[in-house]
């Protein structure tokens, strides 16, 4: 890994309220060129919110946020994709209708005296999915007819083509098969040599470690601790995803590995944990 | 790894993949659910065949070229329809604009002494205009396609009859409008308007095959293009030579076919085009690639409904008058079945504007059979709902198939 100095995105005291939830508080994350960020926590840790403060859809209410070392201002959608921030959501927004080339270009096709550039834009597709090494049966093939892995690899290359340097992974792991996800995580690795940032947001712990140079945990809408995935054990980051060390992942194995019967024990666990959860938000 | 590791676009495995052949594109296309017109045509020379055997005259150059008069206002009404359908919309009020715009034309034309070109644009400012509203309303209110269209269904024929008064008839004498549907073409002009529909088509496609190959991608096979070149020249060929045994080439059938042919092209070939495409694929991917959803819904309700008063246009011209019925009846329906029928797809995203035409070239064939042989309308709509049926049948189902393909 060659990570650079300095950070191309770094996001501090990031706090962000809806109503009467207090969504962020106090947040930073920094990501740097040649890098793979994962963001990890349970539901409603505020990893989704993050996101969209970063990408410009639901901007934080305070905070500072500096691009190469600058501070900026990102307040809508066309901000982020300015300074040069893709985002790859999870439901991809690919036309499934239409191939795989339309889809690249969608909303910047390149044109010849007003007509579409149809092998200008065939020719770009072919180099950048063949620089991303990306197996598709055809770029002319409607999106439709391709596996999982493969639409989401179009959906990546996608955010590619606007030329950023950061880009934003939400779930691309989610709902695909073990093949298919090690296609998503070679992906990923290329993105990374090609010195782009990569905030890689994931359940699955083990895409996680596979391709993650650093783990940035949230937990209730804090920063509970950044790991790096080769000295840290899954366990550990566990712990710190749930905050407690039993929890329920713990006892899990600990139910399995004990002997029958003693189930009561475990019942009781439980409801000091939720107590023990409430306490570590104000902590 | 480094970038010297990673295998040039050309050797990739992309390249290795890529195969071209005809043969190769139908079983894509029959696993992807992936037909295109091909169910059409072949349902269509059933239909010729099996008319051909119960009545010889049906296949004779005069009834062909009644036929094709006969289909072009309600195929001109299709073409609209076809870019609603590609949005995934539905506009259920194209038979009414149809009627109220020829009641328009009639009235300014012939009651308030318009030039017939004056009276014949107005009319159609009027069809953009009531899209415009329409479309508006739906894609600025939210109110659905469906509802706005069945409102203005009925009350653009409240305003047809109003406009037509209490005689309810006003007929046109003879003059351009009735020209559009009454002139045809000399038998040299028949044949010159082909040549040059099939030297620009060849044209269009040996070039780009060479620019395809100077950009160093591959391209179909020579064979391909080939036949697709012979088989359009072999279609236009037998279509001037018989519409030409018979009088010529009806002006209204070639008003028809290039304004297919120019949709067609700024469909596939423009950004408008293909944002059209998107909207009626994945509105939501189409709103987040900075496309201007509304403006694109509106603009085709305002381009159905234009479509919708050349129809009407087109129906005084061969009905050399607009009556309260013009536009009534089974217009809307068959407009709408036509474009189904002609493999637009009813979910959005699918489907071209030849298949309007391909859809009321088979509806005609049906009605025009039907009379022939002397069977009752009543058998003539029991007929056409089974076709149109079947048509819909086979969108839903290759739909499905495409969904677990896509999957696959």
């Amino acid at each position: 890994m060659t990570a650079a100095d300095s950070p191309v995105l770094a996001l501090s005291g990031i706090s962000k309220r809806f109503g009467a939830v207090q969504a962020l508080t106090d947040v930073s994350l920094e990501v740097y060129p040649g890098e793979v960020v994962a963001l990890v926590g349970d539901n409603g840790a505020g990893k989704s919110t993050l996101i969209k403060v970063i990408a410009g859809v639901g901007p934080a209410d305070t905070g500072e946020i500096r691009w190469e070392d600058r501070p900026v201002n990102i307040t809508k959608p066309a901000d982020a994709t300015g300074l040069g921030i893709a985002t790859v959501y999870q439901d991809l927004a690919l036309c499934d209708n239409l191939d795989v080339v339309a889809n690249l270009f969608l909303g910047r096709e390149l044109t010849r005296t007003r007509v579409l550039d149809e092998i200008g834009m065939e020719k770009r597709s072919r180099e950048l999915l063949g620089s991303l090494s990306v197996r598709l049966p055809s770029v002319r093939v409607p999106v439709a007819g391709l596996s999982g892995g493969q639409r989401q690899s179009v959906a990546i290359a996608r955010s590619l083509l606007g030329e950023p340097k950061v880009v934003l992974l939400d779930e691309p792991t989610a709902a695909l098969g073990v093949a298919q996800t090690a296609e998503v995580l070679d992906l990923v690795e290329r993105l990374r040599e090609r010195g782009l940032g990569v905030i890689l947001i994931s359940h699955n712990l083990a895409d996680v470690k596979a391709v993650a140079d650093r783990v940035v945990v949230l937990r209730l809408g804090r920063n509970a601790g950044a790991f790096d995935p080769d000295q840290t054990s899954q366990e550990e980051i566990v712990q710190a995803i749930t905050g407690a060390l039993d929890n329920a992942v713990t006892r899990r194995r600990a139910r399995s590995e004990a002997p029958p019967g003693d189930s009561a024990a475990g019942s009781s666990v439980d409801s000091s944990v939720d107590e023990d959860r409430e306490l570590g938000g104000e902590g | 790894m480094t970038n010297a590791t990673i295998p040039p676009p050309a050797a990739g495995p992309l390249a290795e993949t890529e195969t071209r052949s005809v043969w190769e594109l139908i079983k894509r296309r029959v696993r992807g659910g992936e037909l295109g017109a091909w169910p059409v045509v072949i349902g269509l020379i059933v239909i010729w065949v099996v008319f051909q055997a119960l009545n010889d005259r049906f296949l004779t150059a005069q009834n062909l070229s009644n036929l094709a008069l006969q289909i072009t206002a309600v195929g001109m009404i299709s073409v609209g329809i076809v870019l609603v359908l590609l949005l995934g919309e539905i506009d259920l009020s194209v038979g009414s604009v149809a009627g109220v715009c020829a009641a328009a034309l009639a009235v300014l034309s012939v009651r308030r002494g318009w030039s017939d070109v004056a009276a014949i644009i107005a009319a159609l400012v009027l069809g953009a205009l009531i899209g415009l509203l329409q479309g508006t309303i739906f894609a600025k209110l939210g109110v659905p396609a469906f509802v706005v269209t069945l409102a203005g269904n009925l009350g653009w024929l409240g305003l047809q009859l109003y406009l037509l008064g209490s005689e309810g008839t006003i007929n046109v004498p003879t003059g351009t409008i009735t020209d559009l549907m009454n002139t045809k073409l000399s038998q040299a002009a028949g044949w010159i308007v082909g040549l040059i529909v099939v030297a620009l088509y060849a044209l269009a496609a040996f070039s780009g095959r060479a620019r395809r190959a100077s950009a160093g991608l591959p391209a179909a096979s020579l064979r391909t293009d080939l036949v697709r070149v012979i088989g359009l020249a072999a279609i236009v060929v037998a279509t001037v030579a018989v519409l030409n045994s018979w009088q010529g080439v009806p002006l209204g059938l070639l008003i028809l076919v290039g304004l297919v042919a120019l949709l067609d092209l700024v469909l596939r070939k423009t950004r408008y085009g293909r944002s059209i495409f998107a909207v009626g694929g994945n509105i939501e991917a189409a709103r987040r690639a900075g496309i201007n959803v509304a403006a694109i819904q509106i603009s085709v309700f305002t381009l159905c409904s234009t479509f919708a008063a050349l129809g009407g246009i087109l129906l005084v011209s061969r009905g050399f008058s607009a009556t309260q019925t013009t536009g009534a009846s089974d217009v809307l329906l068959l407009a709408i079945a036509g474009a189904v029928i002609g493999g637009v797809s009813l979910f959005g995203g699918r489907g071209s504007p030849w298949g309007a035409l391909l859809g009321a070239v088979v509806l005609g064939s049906i009605s025009s059979g039907m009379l022939l042989i002397d069977v009752d309308s009543s058998v003539r709509y029991m007929i056409t709902a089974a076709v149109l049926l079947a048509a819909v049948i086979l969108d839903s189902v290759s739909r499905r198939g495409r969904r677990s393909s896509g999957r696959g």
